[in-house]
């Protein structure tokens, strides 16, 4: 008899939603909220839009045409997508292991007062300009690192990536790596800084209470439980180092060339770098060129920044805490 | 301003699942009126189905009609917001706004609602409210403090005085005490007891001595297990209920066997 | 806490035995920080390098510091032990690592900045500078505030609306897309940005070179909106719905509740996202470049012609130097000292509105 009623109350009948009279201050604000949320829409469909309107012209034109006279327009942004991925690519496996030091360092070893203040310091090194660091690593840190590769250059050149002869200005892929290593630092920090301190206190104080060592309660409780931030955070930072321009395009010396070697002078360029220092002085189609291997480095970090996403919210998914 | 309230064949639900089932009653003007029940037996929704509360949940709604003095609540083209204005609610734990100087608060649903008052008028009414909710001996001195510093039973009848300075016909009060300690609990039945001359009171409560000491009637609401509706099982005189209910689940409840 | 320094293998059964002394991690790496900077005091006296190496030392002596006390807790207090303390000072050496970019870079800016950071480098712009006329970035200042000042106009209240209508009215279809679209957005690289005003304006106004400072100012809402609707967002979800609740009770409609409860609830939090997300925006180079390109002379006018800004200006100096490199050189360094000024000042000031103006909500 219970269940008869139960399957009866559950059709729902109009008596209930009762269209209350709308006021007009509700009518005007809620609609522009709605307004402003089709904005953002508009403006990354017209993002989408005038980059491929403004891409096409380069993928019909005539090669020749192009700036060096590729094969093809795909010749053309090949180098470039190479030294974008390898670029980022390197800064990533620099700054990743760093990060998470740092992270640690913050999250379970400094002293509990100072540790906001010590990850403000960090933040701060998000707020510097990047063409701040631009000069920096071409004024400070190629001159400074280039001993560094001489030595690495005649102890370790039987290894590919450090064969010689080494660039005499220090302006190589590497240094740009390092510079990228240090922009996203911060942001790789933060985010791990973060899932290492929802490590659940149960956890941890399980892995003490057996006697673990510090070190050993962060390997068995904290670093497995912040793996997949660990992972989405270093596709952040991945994004990051995809697209940053100006340090690339002022610290490294480019070439057209796909070559995995660090220290020599002839290094690839990176898409973002590549139209900041050509875009001032482009005419005619390569215009157009630039724009459409800007359209290709936007997919590029799409697909970055939604593999990203996908491990946050699979983490969420499995985590528990939501 | 005391108004009479006719609860007819209500049903409560949140999208598909039916939480109140039901409910008639009627309560009297100037009269104090408490809900009991285990938790869970859809009391507090039931409550805030008197001012329309229930409808800032995402696809809560209400069958059935709620009178308040003749008028149905949940007739075609009443403005949700006026009805609010005329039942006013209290919550379970004190809520002042933390922007808001004490007297301000008072003032908060004159001036939410860009209504202008002369600075008389406006003294007149917050030494009123809070007069009217025993606070004002101890705040006279510091209206223009934020109201965030005050003690959790005196930001409780800071709540109750901003409720009362828009002089509803009826003050719904969900829970008031649960999150006090025994001192303001006291303070806040005596103000309920001084506050029913003027206002329909309704309270939901889990603590049946509180319920026994300030109400004239209680409503007893159960259920039969989780996933089924909230229903009344049984409204009455206190005295009534708490001495020689008519029916055993009501008894179970009032003498502790269960719940 | 009582520490021994017997470090008898011996005594393993007392709690407190086969542990080093307290204080001696902190005594190493100093004694590893003097010991390598000794080492290239050496090198500068033996005329093998020209300057003292100061991060040399700081980086070198941090990793020898690991290295002996791994050695040494080994010795005295075995493997497990030996680890942690390793781990300890790796991480502790990750975390100064990444000082020694932030020092050095500031004091850099500093020093190289001080050169040039007068009176004449805030009076005047580039116009008819030659030889070694001192010049100027004041057409770059005023561009740059110009146009900052222009995309905050338009991204705060588009990115302030969004972030209610998310907070307080989206559900469904359309809240989900907004969510998933300013999550694009954000990844949005800057020179995308700038690319995409430029294509834009160039088909829009039918000008294929087309360069004026409103165009900057749309790509910097580009980036800018996103980080707006972001923490705005996360500072209007901050708001307890018991206050929303208390609203409606008194009978409040939902938009003045929205307005005059949860906004000024929030609104400490509010103003310090936006100056973060001037702060991140303020030193963009490359959008700026491509759409409001250079010049040498104050424009103050958003529409028309070339405007300079501050990022450009410290790109250009460096990048096209006239004959006197050093000049333009200290102007670019002095432009670098301008811009970190000013976003470290825009994050301080954030910092401590947020610490000081938050309304206290109970928890």
């Amino acid at each position: 008899m219970a269940t008869a009623r139960m399957t009866a109350s559950a059709a729902p009948t109009p008596t209930g939603e009762i269209k209350a009279k709308k006021r007009l201050g509700d009518i005007l604000f809620s609609g522009s909220t709605v307004t402003a949320g089709w904005i953002i829409v508009v403006v990354l469909a017209a993002v989408a839009i005038f980059l491929i309107a403004q891409s096409i012209p380069a993928l019909i034109a005539d090669p020749a045409d192009i700036k060096g006279a590729p094969a093809s327009f795909w010749a053309y942004v090949g180098p470039l997508v190479f030294g974008t991925l390898w670029a980022a690519v390197i800064a990533l496996a620099i700054a990743l292991p760093i990060a998470i030091g740092i992270a640690l360092f913050i999250s379970h070893y400094a002293p509990r007062r100072l540790a906001q203040g010590l990850g403000y310091l960090i933040d701060l090194l998000a707020a510097v300009p990047s063409v701040v660091f631009g000069l920096w690593g071409i004024k400070v840190l190629a001159p400074f690192v280039r001993p560094g590769y001489e030595w690495l250059a005649t102890n370790l050149g039987w290894i590919p990536l450090f064969s010689g002869p080494v660039s005499g200005t220090g302006r190589t892929i590497l240094t740009v790596a390092i510079v990228l290593a240090v922009m996203i630092l911060p942001i790789i920090t933060a985010l791990c800084r973060e899932v290492f301190l929802q490590t659940p206190r149960l956890h941890e104080e399980a892995a003490l209470a057996l006697g673990a060592t510090r070190w050993e309660m962060i390997r068995t409780a904290v670093l497995p439980f912040g793996r997949p931030g660990i992972i989405s955070a270093s596709m952040l930072g991945l994004g990051r180092a995809l697209g940053e321009t100006m340090a690339v395009a002022m610290v490294l010396s480019p070439a057209a060339v796909i070559s995995f070697v660090l220290l020599q002078s002839q290094n690839p360029t990176t898409i973002a770098a590549n139209i900041a220092l050509n875009f001032p002085e482009a005419a005619g189609v390569n215009v157009n060129v630039l724009i459409a291997t800007g359209l290709v480095l936007f997919v590029i970090t799409f697909a970055v920044n939604a593999l990203a996403r996908y491990a946050i919210n699979r983490r969420k998914a499995f985590s528990g805490a939501n | 301003m005391s108004k009479r309230i006719e609860v007819n064949n209500l049903n409560v639900y949140y999208d598909k699942f039916r939480a109140v089932e039901d409910v008639n009653l009627t309560i009297e003007p100037r009269t104090v009126t408490a809900f009991i029940g285990p938790s869970g037996c859809g009391k507090s929704t039931f409550l805030r189905t008197l001012n329309r509360m229930h409808e800032v949940i995402p696809k809560a709604r209400v069958e059935g009609e709620v009178l308040i003095d003749g008028n149905n609540l949940y007739g075609p083209g009443v403005d949700p917001v006026l009805v609010r204005r005329q039942v006013g609610m209290v919550f379970q734990r004190p809520n002042p706004f933390p922007t808001m100087s004490i007297r301000d608060n008072v003032l908060a649903g004159v001036k939410l609602n860009n209504k202008r008052i002369s600075k008389t008028d406006a003294d007149d009414l917050v030494e009123k409210s809070l007069r009217g909710a025993n606070l004002w001996n101890e705040v006279k001195d510091r209206l223009n403090l934020p109201g965030s510093g005050l003690s959790g039973g005196q930001q409780q009848r800071l709540c109750i005085a901003r409720a009362i300075a828009v002089s509803p016909d009826v003050v719904l009060m969900d829970e008031p005490c649960s999150a006090l300690d025994p001192i303001s609990t006291l303070a806040i039945e005596d103000l309920i007891e001084e506050l029913k001359q003027e206002y329909t009171i309704v309270i939901v409560t889990h603590n049946m001595q509180q319920a026994s000491r300030v109400s004239d009637k209680t409503a007893f609401f159960n259920i039969a297990g989780t996933g089924k509706p909230g229903k009344l099982i049984e409204y009455n005189d206190t005295a009534t209920i708490f001495s020689k209910p008519t029916i055993q689940a009501t008894e179970d409840y009032v003498s502790g066997r269960f719940g | 806490m009582a520490s021994t320094t017997s470090v008898s293998l011996g005594q393993r059964a007392s709690l407190t035995a086969g542990q080093l002394p307290r204080f001696s991690p902190i005594w190493l790496l100093v004694i590893s920080w003097i010991v390598v900077g000794g080492l290239f005091t050496i090198l500068v006296l033996a005329g093998i390098t020209e300057d003292f190496n100061l991060v040399g030392t700081v980086f070198f002596g941090t990793l020898l510091y690991a290295a002996i006390i791994y050695v040494a807790s080994r010795i005295v207090e075995g493997a497990r032990k030996a680890t942690d303390r390793l781990m300890a000072a790796l991480v502790t050496t990750a975390f100064i690592v990444a000082l020694l970019p932030l020092v050095s870079l500031v004091s850099t800016a500093v020093i190289s900045g001080a050169a040039r950071f007068d009176v004449t480098f805030f009076n005047n712009s580039m116009r008819n500078v030659v030889g070694d006329a001192p010049g100027g970035a004041i057409h770059a200042i005023i561009g740059t505030l110009e146009i900052t000042g222009m995309a905050t106009l338009m991204s705060v209240p588009i990115g302030l609306l969004t972030a209610i209508y998310l907070v307080e009215y989206g559900r469904g279809r359309l809240a989900q897309a907004i969510t998933f679209l300013v999550d694009v957005m954000t990844g949005i690289p800057s020179i995308v940005a700038g690319l995409f005003a430029f294509a834009f304006f160039s088909l829009i106004l039918d000008q294929p070179g087309i360069r004026f400072g409103f165009g900057g100012a749309v790509a910097l809402s580009v980036l800018m909106i996103p980080v707006v609707v972001r923490s705005c967002e996360e500072m209007l979800k901050l708001v307890p719905n018991e206050l929303r609740e208390a609203s409606f009770a008194l009978g409040v409609p939902r938009w003045l509740t929205v307005v005059k409860v949860v906004l000024p609830t929030s609104v400490a939090g509010i103003i310090t996202g936006v100056m973060l997300s001037i702060s991140r925006v303020i030193g963009e180079t490359a959008p700026l470049l491509l759409i409001a390109g250079f010049t040498q002379s104050v424009n103050y006018n958003l529409f028309d012609e070339r405007m300079m800004t501050l990022p450009v200006f410290v790109y250009t100096q460096y990048a096209n130097p006239g004959s006197d490199v050093q000049a333009f050189l200290d102007r670019a360094w002095a432009g670098a000292l301008t811009l970190i000024v000013i976003v470290m000042l825009l994050n301080l000031i954030a910092r401590l509105i947020a610490r000081f103006f938050a309304p206290k909500i109970a928890r």
